[in-house]
């Protein structure tokens, strides 16, 4: 145990936070960015049960009614007749019996049935996830590639490139969303699942790509693309090999956040009649289709409404994790007690090791 | 400043020019516009029909000279005719724009007032419980299906509530129970300071909000509401010292004595006033006079308390004789409430789930019409309100939170200014300068919204105009439609620049 040269240098004011390298930098020592932002999003609880939940219902939604080739274990599907149950709300129950229920039971019918068209609500929900979870997938996909190339040839080109394709994106910008897609769903008879997630993702684009525009403005002036140029790299390399990875943040962030909003806005279009149509069923279907029911067969409705409150908010918690795993500016403040503690440990270490080498010290270090 | 100006109204113009053609051409996809004509049984109507109708919008031209065509009429000020009904869509226009800007606006002013002060409060409060439970809160907001708001708004607060009220409108115990420990923990979360005072002042908020709304209950304040000057007095004060208190410091005597008397003007006034609120020819012109009356004696207050900060007087004053005069106007509506609800027109079903007004209460009175309005208005701007309600909280608490970390925060505290001249000087106005830009973005947004709204609640107005018209196959319909909502975004964010520029002064709209 060497007296440190200067004050809040050595390795025992290291150990109690004093350093330069503060609590966060030290945390991160030795990392690479994807593995900080890793560990910083697996330890966001809300993100991780954002995660979780979203997982569940992909798995419940897949193993039920199965999917292309894939088996389920449900009993009933989608667009199969049901014959017409006596009690038509929920037969699943969660009130145990000692509580004057009728015990926790899944039920044949576990969300109810629709009498009047004898469809099974559990495996019509269970095709609306399905469906609008592809929805925004390819809806994803479309936007990342148009947001990512139109805002990265923008950003980083520049001139007369990028005044075309800044107009463009205003001129999508300048109308609502859901004006503009219900105009073209409409235009091009767009009602089934792939031609709705397509006039979606051909719309949605555009804020991303703005973002990326940024972002490329801010770091194509950085060393590190000079020194990728003058080592000989061309254009194409620099965006994706260089300047890419560093916005892969923003993209991820703000892709989750469009996905959520995906979700919503298919539901919306299908409200006022220019989404996914039967015989096709997404949640959004489901809940407008039988929103005109609610008062005397509320069930029906609310299922549906449920599941897409319940995926949104998984993704807007698996956003907010992710924006602040890659946020570099993001600190975790270490709590008082916490410090505390940590001085303790380190104050009575030192002691024993002073003592083992001196053999002779009183022990009044511990006392305080 | 000019030159900007010029600069972004032409490049808009230009934007909003090549947006309706995309959308026009669009739209000469989607199907004949003269297929309703098959519903037409006499065979020589209907040829004749078509044939008008292909005369005035030029059906027979190829599509892109159509849209020049119709481009032409435009700038002339002229959207064409249905093709169903052969009237003027300007007439239409006329009619609904109205009733989507009245809905979109009161959504907007609601959302920010109550988002920006949510947010303040939060970001001040910062990790605090009542922060958890309204950022858990704008999560969920921000993930509601906006039909599906509306069509539970529907029930609850429409049919459900009218029940409520009918029934003679008596508050449940759990309900009592439960908005008082709400008020507890929102109290416990605001207050500051240690465990013991916060615990306090938490029991006696949520001991306050129970106790106020079972008196409410049991006196029957809801069938027959209003607020009276019992209570107009002991919250004008409230009022006062609290504005003076967040706006000027409870230390500045002159402030403080501005707005007490302003306050106590307002009580002395309430009851000689009433009868001219009374009168038959009260109306929006006579309500807009005495306000303007209300803030000239305001300011003359805030005068003549003088002092070195006359002006700083003067601006409480006025916030307080506003608010004052708003509980005064609130009053005289509440008091015609029982009147509206009861009427053998409204039969005891005050709150309204379809249209936008009931024709048949005009000539009644100036409080009666606007309470049927406002029953209309209530619940589409509730489910209006919600989403952009979550992200004016968000920004705020970030805007505010990020303001408050800066060095000249730091130099405000240490060279010892109270915490409110901090806060409030220096934090707040820096964090709402952002908002500006939020705001216009968010109109946008809310057009988009309103089109939901209006189908759910079936008003007239353009989002219904725009649904109906791409369904009929009428062009220029959507068209017009589209035009007034894509303009009023346009004008929103061109505002919203200007305002930036005028807000922060580093901004500098000389490009």
């Amino acid at each position: 145990m060497s007296t440190p040269e200067f004050p809040g240098t050595g390795p025992d004011a290291d150990d109690l936070g004093l350093t330069e390298l503060t609590h966060e930098q030290r945390e991160v020592a030795g990392l690479s960015q994807g593995q900080i932002a890793r560990r910083r999003f697996v330890r966001h609880k809300l993100a991780m049960v954002g995660l979780a939940t979203l997982l569940a219902i992909v798995a419940l939604a897949v193993s039920s009614i199965g999917a292309g080739p894939i088996p389920g274990w449900y009993e009933y599907q989608h667009n199969e007749m049901v014959p017409i149950q006596e009690k038509e709300g929920p037969h699943m129950s969660l009130r145990p019996t000692w509580l004057g229920g009728d015990g926790v039971q899944f039920g044949d019918h576990p969300f109810g049935v629709d009498n009047q068209n004898g469809r099974d609500l559990f495996a019509q929900t269970m095709r609306g996830v399905q469906v609008s979870l592809v929805v925004i997938v390819v809806l994803a996909l479309l936007s990342v590639t148009l947001g990512v190339l139109i805002g990265a040839l923008s950003g980083y080109f520049g001139g007369w490139l990028d005044q075309i394709l800044m107009r463009v994106t205003d001129v999508i910008l300048i109308l609502p969303l859901l004006v503009i897609v219900a105009v073209a769903a409409f235009s091009f008879g767009w009602s089934g699942l792939w031609s709705v997630a397509l006039a979606l993702g051909i719309f949605s684009w555009t804020g991303l790509a703005r973002l990326v525009r940024a972002e490329f403005l801010a770091l194509r002036e950085r060393e590190f693309v000079d020194a990728a140029r003058v080592a000989g790299a061309s254009s194409w390399r620099i965006i994706f090999k260089h300047i890419l990875p560093n916005t892969l943040g923003t993209i991820i962030v703000s892709t989750t956040l469009l996905m959520g909003g995906g979700i919503l806005t298919e539901a919306a279009l299908s409200y006022i009649g220019f989404g996914i149509q039967a015989p096709n069923v997404s949640l959004g279907s489901l809940a407008s289709d039988y929103a005109r029911s609610f008062n005397a067969r509320p069930h029906l409705f609310v299922f549906p409404g449920v599941f897409i409150i319940l995926i949104v908010l998984c993704l807007q918690f698996i956003g907010d994790g992710l924006r602040d795993a890659f946020d570099p500016r993001q600190k975790r403040i270490p709590k008082f007690k916490d410090l505390e503690s940590k001085a303790q440990q380190v104050a009575t270490q030192m002691v024993e090791e002073t003592k083992a080498a001196r053999g002779d010290l009183p022990t009044y270090g511990r006392q305080t | 400043m000019l030159t900007f100006l010029v600069r972004r109204i032409i490049a808009s113009a230009l934007l909003l020019l090549v947006a309706s053609f995309f959308v026009y051409i669009l739209l000469t996809y989607a199907g004949d516009p003269l297929g309703f004509l098959n519903e037409i049984t006499d065979p020589k109507i209907r040829e004749d029909i078509r044939l008008s109708v292909i005369d005035r919008m030029s059906l027979d031209t190829p599509r892109v000279i159509r849209y020049f065509h119709w481009l032409g009429d435009v700038v002339r000020g002229d959207f064409g005719i249905s093709t169903r009904t052969q009237l003027s869509v300007n007439d239409e226009l006329a009619s609904r724009l109205p009733l989507t800007l009245k809905l979109v606006f009161g959504a907007s002013i609601l959302s920010t007032v109550l988002g920006v002060t949510t947010g303040i409060v939060t970001a001040l409060r910062q990790y605090s419980g009542f922060d958890y439970i309204v950022t858990f809160f704008t999560f969920l907001f921000f993930s509601l299906p906006v039909f599906w708001v509306a069509v539970i708004l529907k029930k609850w607060g429409g049919l459900d509530f009218n029940d409520w009220w009918r029934d003679g409108a008596k508050m449940p115990t759990w309900l009592i129970v439960t908005a008082g420990i709400f008020a507890a923990v929102i109290a416990y979360s605001i207050a500051g300071g240690r465990w013991p005072r916060r615990s306090a002042i938490a029991a006696a908020g949520g001991l306050a909000g129970a106790g106020l709304f079972l008196y409410l209950s049991e006196a029957g304040w809801f069938v027959n509401p209003g607020i009276g000057l019992a209570v107009l007095i002991p919250l004008g004060l409230a009022l006062a010292v609290a504005a003076t208190a967040v706006f000027a410091g409870i230390k500045n005597q002159r402030a403080l004595g501005a707005s007490l008397t302003t306050a106590v003007i307002g009580m002395i006034v309430y009851l000689p006033i009433q009868p001219y609120l009374d009168g038959p020819r009260f109306g929006w012109w006579h309500a807009l006079l005495l306000l303007v009356i209300t803030l000239a004696v305001s300011v003359g207050v805030g005068f003549a308390w003088g002092g070195y900060d006359r002006g700083l007087s003067a601006k409480v004053a006025a916030l307080v004789g506003f608010l004052i005069s708003f509980l005064i106007f609130v009053d005289r509506h509440l008091q015609s409430w029982n009147a509206y609800a009861t009427d053998s027109i409204t039969r005891n079903r005050p709150i309204k789930t379809v249209g936008h007004s009931e024709p048949r209460f005009s000539g009644k009175g100036f409080w009666i019409i606007n309470n049927d309005a406002f029953a209309h208005m209530i619940l589409p701007t509730l489910a209006l309100m919600l989403i952009s309600l979550a992200g004016y909280t968000r920004y705020t608490r970030a805007s505010m939170l990020e303001v408050l970390n800066l060095d000249y925060i730091r130099t405000a505290r240490a060279k010892g200014l109270t915490e409110r001249t901090v806060v409030v000087r220096h934090g707040l106005r820096n964090a709402l300068i952002p908002l500006a830009t939020i705001v216009a973005f968010d109109i946008g947004g809310m057009l988009g919204g309103a089109v939901i709204t209006e189908t759910v609640f079936e008003w007239a107005g353009m989002g219904r105009m725009f649904i109906d018209g791409l369904g009929n196959l009428d062009p220029n319909v959507v068209m017009a439609a589209t035009m007034v909502v894509g303009a009023t975004a346009v004008v929103a964010n061109i505002l919203a620049d200007v305002a930036y520029s005028v807000l922060d002064p580093r901004i500098r709209l000389n490009a």
